[in-house]
């Protein structure tokens, strides 16, 4: 029981942690119709600001955090600026081959600035793990978690009650109309890249506190575990990416713990298969039919 | 209030719109009429600019609005229901009124408009808190008429109103219509259904594979034999 809850925990940390990095696909998802693949390089960039600004200029902790954002921030809209914006009336495919192809740009650019070598992430909190009857949570878990359902909690309320997260889903559902009403959609694509990737920022640096290692291609394992996550709840649905990421932590750590560890991500994939087979939409997913 | 200028439309090679050329003065109710693709949704889609228009001008209230982007229109007091009513099917009937308002910053103006809209579409008050998804059509285009209503428009421009609608709901619509222009609202109407437009509007104009090619009084087109052959099976 107690190896059974401390799993349970643990894969609620790791999957929280999907779980934010699968809102900036699920949202961008949502409204161009993108699967952004490098939403996961946008971690390593967070990733490596955050080490850099930590270990190499010292700064504190909150500092550095908010750095990581920013740079998130700024190179997720550069890139919807320079690589996906002149392709936003192309075939789908184009937009999808140029994210790839970012993806790629963004990981050997930072292959040549900074080498292949990971470097390692300085610890930031050293705080004794807490005990509950029995079963020891480290801070860094309760920590992440707390952030984690805070972030989510505040994203969804300024979707469903902003006036700019009204925009945001009235662009995602049909962007002609929406400039109909006087939604400039440029805008509101620009501030959906921004939360996402300001999430991954955040994101990002939670992973890296979990598993200290920085590298130029350590965004592509969170990055693709997010996006499964994403189409797993369904993808272009909020809440759907916040189920995802969980149910897929959950899911590994159980594997990890009780089957085998090798097991783990084709037991993940499995369940993406099977839940894809059943329910096409995902989780969360929803069929909307055109009424006359 | 609306003048459309000789303008030219081009889907790719496609020639969409030839010349076409029309106006609409204040308190009037205009519809184009004219055959499944004889570019009557084109020639609204071309003067809110969500297509481009090639050549001509197109005139609101005294200034060219062809250059303007199709979002900054509804501050202008341009608003279109487009076709197939568009709602925003995962939002509710309330949030998308407001969508309707959104180029609008004074909430209690907002709130009187919302009853406006409700004494016009009496169920769309009962079904506020609905997805607007489980509407049915002819709610749906209700809530797509309230929702342009909602951003105070000077002209509305409505495209195929009555598309997909029982004969008794299409009469209740254009019912709405009509008294919806008998409180000064400008509207510019795009209809198939001949009969109906001609019945409400005060003047038409007859469009044919991108060309106008008649116009003139309502009651007028009614009479013509053309007209009456080739859009009112009479």
């Amino acid at each position: 029981m107690t190896l059974f809850l401390s799993q349970l925990i643990n894969g609620l940390h790791v999957g929280i942690i999907y779980a934010l990095i699968a809102l900036g696909y699920t949202m961008v998802y949502g409204i161009v119709k993108l699967i952004n693949f490098a939403h996961g390089d946008i971690i390593m960039i967070g990733a490596y600001t955050a080490v850099i600004t930590l270990s190499t200029l010292g700064w504190s902790a909150p500092v550095a955090l908010l750095a990581a954002i920013a740079l998130c921030v700024l190179f997720g809209i550069t890139i919807e600026r320079i690589a996906y914006k002149p392709l936003r009336s192309s075939p789908r495919i184009s937009s999808l081959i140029t994210a790839i192809g970012v993806s790629m740009l963004l990981q050997n650019l930072a292959l040549l600035i900074f080498g292949a070598a990971s470097k390692p992430f300085p610890t930031v909190l050293n705080v004794p793990p807490l005990r509950f009857s029995g079963i020891q949570i480290s801070f860094v878990t309760v920590l992440t978690i707390v952030v984690s359902v805070l972030l989510m909690a505040l994203l969804q309320g300024f979707v469903k009650t902003s006036r700019a997260g009204k925009a945001m889903r009235a662009a995602s559902e049909d962007y002609k109309t929406a400039q109909l009403m006087g939604i400039n959609v440029n805008t509101t694509i620009t501030l959906t890249f921004a939360i996402g990737c300001a999430l991954a920022g955040i994101g990002s640096f939670l992973y890296c506190m979990a598993y200290p290692a920085v590298s130029p291609t350590m965004g592509s394992l969170p990055g693709l575990k997010a996006f499964i996550a994403a189409v797993l709840g369904g993808i272009g649905i909020i809440p759907g990416a916040m189920l995802g990421g969980v149910v897929m932590g959950i899911a590994e750590s159980l594997t990890k713990a009780y089957i085998s560890t090798q097991m783990s991500d084709a037991v993940v994939y499995g369940i993406l298969i099977i839940v894809l087979l059943v329910k096409p939409t995902g989780l969360l997913g929803k069929i909307t039919r055109e009424k006359v | 209030m609306l003048k459309v200028n000789q303008i030219n439309v081009y889907y790719g090679a496609i020639h969409a719109l030839h010349d076409i050329s029309f106006e609409v003065k204040q308190g009037e109710i205009v519809s184009l009429i004219g055959a499944n693709g004889a570019g009557k949704s084109t020639t609204l889609n071309a003067i809110s600019n969500l297509l481009p228009t090639a050549s001509g001008d197109i005139l609101f209230m005294n200034q060219s609005i062809r250059k303007i982007p199709a979002y900054q229109l509804v501050g202008l007091g341009l608003a279109q229901v487009p076709e197939g009513r568009r709602v925003f099917s995962r939002m509710t009937v309330l949030e998308n009124l407001e969508m309707g308002a959104y180029t609008r910053h004074e909430p209690g103006h907002i709130s009187q408009d919302l009853e406006l809209v409700y004494s016009h579409f009496p169920r769309l008050k009962e079904r506020r808190k609905q997805v607007a998804g489980t509407l049915s059509g002819g709610e749906q285009q209700m809530l797509a008429m309230g929702r342009a209503l909602m951003s105070r428009p000077k002209l509305l421009m409505m495209d195929e109103p009555s598309m997909g609608l029982s004969p008794i709901l299409v009469q209740e619509i254009f019912t709405i219509i009509q008294q919806i222009n008998q409180g000064g609202m400008t509207i510019l109407l795009v209809e198939q259904n001949a009969h109906m437009a001609l019945n409400i509007s005060h003047r038409a104009y007859v469009l044919e594979t991108g060309n106008v090619v008649k116009s003139g009084p309502s009651q007028e087109l009614l009479v013509d034999a053309d007209v009456q052959k080739a859009y009112l099976g009479t």
